[in-house]
């Protein structure tokens, strides 16, 4: 009953969504629109939203037009995975520490790992890259793999405690009296039990490492071999003009995978987006 | 439980792993940062130890205050509009209208998608001749002739901003959103009994619960904001003029751009200090709200 609404209110809710959404989608649907005009007609004034004689054609284009796209394309995904990959290996062992052992000092080390969350990369660009370039990592997939799972690893090790501290400690301890090492209780009893916790992780790791593909792949790769998408699509960027048309139909194709990841998982999404924050 | 030695060293080893990257790869550099930033670096091999010089350089510049003071300003609004979108739009994703499921998916990709992607679809709608808002506000006669958003000054600096609420909105919303959700439904009702209408009802019981969820996400965002940098680099690289520098940029484009690692560093040292302010205030809140909740 409290929740029913009268037209007039009805009303003011779809039209305050519609305005809030238009906000957040502008940029895409203009994107879309713009991968589906001729470049003639971007550059001609009066400014029309609708394409006249639209096509795909710049859907098809773009691969010549910048031959590397696709290399770009999977730089990103591989680079994304390795670091879910890095980030998973050295978190859930963490995590499952620090949900279950207590030991000096694990409340200073939590908060030490909480910190660093707050240290962006870009701040410590300069030993970064005299560190990258130390270990002669520079210009290969490392420079970006390396620094990126560093920044993901905090958030991650404080989204999965919370995720491991709702697993029963009975569980552990029986596991314990009938004999199992330590190690093989996590191994056998709190890793399945884990499992749609370190989804989560794994899928908010991956989005993250894919969304944040820019000042690492910069400043510590200068090969076109290695660049990820949002670096690679600068070769879109000409001396005289710029491919608009055909560098949002490149963004699309390269975003698209994950949205849809995203339509199939935002339940999860959700979940472990406010898991991890409002219970600290 | 177990809190014997053995035990102990089981979760040390468990923890090892992740400390030791940390340690490298983020502790280290920090440390660097603060040698570095005493001394002369630049792009040749080996460096001396200057002292306070580089410090006494960049305060003594004078713009370097300026850059301050813009970065503060930037931020304050780009978080403040983040939280007000953020509050309206988890508002109306929460009323009880057909269609939410489907409202809420589609708040999520300016989060999802490469943040640079985004930038570049801003990029073209701030175009002055061909762009989207340029086209739009001419199409209904609100502007005479086109603008170039990001080519002076005062509407780059406000465009960078309205790009980075773009970007914070999602997550803020979507906090928000779980937030608000997870206050007791029949608080709701016992007001509605008594008469209450909506807007009383978000005054007086919504937005007090909310203030944990607020402080939290705000403090959050200050800290994110603080350090953006993708989006003024793709979109202005800082300029016109300046107009754009925040201290991130500023740092970049000395250490970068100039190879001043040494000067850079100094700069950088001071981005830290304000991190650091931000940090303890968080830490704090954080512990006085959980108390809060607990009594």
């Amino acid at each position: 009953m409290i929740d029913r609404y009268q037209w007039y209110e009805v009303v003011a809710i779809y039209s305050g969504i519609a305005l809030f959404l238009f906000f957040v989608l502008a940029p895409f649907v203009e994107g879309f629109m713009v991968s589906l005009k001729p470049l003639a007609q971007l550059f001609s004034t009066p400014y029309s939203f609708i394409p006249k004689n639209g096509s795909f054609s710049a859907y098809f284009d773009m691969w010549s037009s910048v031959p590397m796209l696709g290399l770009h394309i999977f730089n990103s995904f591989f680079i994304s995975s390795v670091v879910t990959l890095m980030v998973l290996v050295v978190v859930v062992p963490a995590a499952y520490a620090f949900a279950r052992f207590r030991f000096a000092g694990a409340g200073m080390l939590l908060g030490m790992f909480l910190a660093v969350n707050m240290f962006s990369g870009a701040v410590l660009l300069i030993p970064l890259f005299r560190l990258m370039r130390a270990m002669g990592l520079l210009n290969s997939y490392l420079a970006m793999i390396v620094p990126g799972a560093a920044f993901l690893i905090p958030s991650s090790i404080w989204l999965l405690r919370t995720y491991m501290l709702r697993i029963p400690r009975e569980l552990d301890e029986a596991a314990w009296v009938d004999g199992a090492s330590r190690l093989y209780t996590l191994r056998r009893v709190i890793l399945p039990l884990a499992m749609p916790g370190i989804v989560v992780v794994a899928i908010m790791t991956f989005i993250g490492a894919y969304a944040q593909q820019f000042i690492f792949a910069l400043t510590f790769n200068s090969k076109t071999e290695f660049m990820p998408l949002p670096i690679g699509l600068y070769a879109f960027f000409g001396k005289q003009e710029v491919l608009w048309n055909e560098l949002m139909a490149a963004s699309f194709v390269g975003i698209l995978p994950v949205m849809i990841v995203i339509v199939f998982l935002q339940r999860y999404l959700v979940a472990g987006l406010t898991a991890g924050a409002i219970k600290q | 439980m177990t809190s014997t030695r053995s035990a102990t060293v089981f979760a040390l080893a468990l923890l090892a792993p992740a400390l030791i990257y940390i340690l490298t790869i983020v502790a280290y550099p920090l440390v660097d940062t603060v040698i570095l930033s005493f001394t002369n670096a630049a792009l040749r091999p080996g460096y001396d130890f200057v002292g306070w010089a580089n410090y006494q350089r960049i305060f003594g510049a004078g713009n370097f205050t300026e850059i301050i003071i813009r970065t503060i300003i930037w931020t304050f609004f780009s978080v403040s509009i983040k939280m007000i979108i953020g509050m309206c739009g988890a508002v109306l994703l929460n009323a009880a209208v057909p269609g939410q499921t489907l409202f809420r998916i589609l708040t999520m990709p300016p989060w999802i998608v490469p943040i640079a992607i985004g930038i570049f679809m801003w990029g073209w709608m701030y175009n002055g001749q061909f762009g989207m808002i340029s086209g739009l506000l001419q199409n209904f006669g609100l502007i005479n002739g086109p603008v170039a958003w990001l080519a002076y000054g005062h509407t780059a600096f406000w465009a960078t901003i309205v790009t980075d609420v773009w970007i914070g909105v999602p997550m803020v919303t979507i906090y928000f959103l779980a937030a608000m959700q997870s206050i007791p439904k029949d608080l709701y009702e016992a007001a509605w009994t008594d008469g209450a209408g909506r807007f009383y009802r978000w005054r007086r019981i919504t937005l007090p619960l909310m203030v944990p969820a607020i402080v939290t996400m705000s403090l959050l965002s200050l800290i994110a904001t603080f350090n953006s940098f993708d989006i003024i680099w793709i979109l202005t690289q800082g300029g016109p003029s300046g107009s754009t520098t925040t201290m991130i940029i500023d740092t970049y484009k000395t250490a970068m751009g100039s190879r001043k690692y040494g000067e850079g560093a100094a700069r950088a040292v001071v981005i830290c200090i304000f991190v650091s302010i931000f940090c303890l205030v968080y830490f704090r809140a954080v512990r006085r709200l959980g108390q809060g909740e607990a009594k």
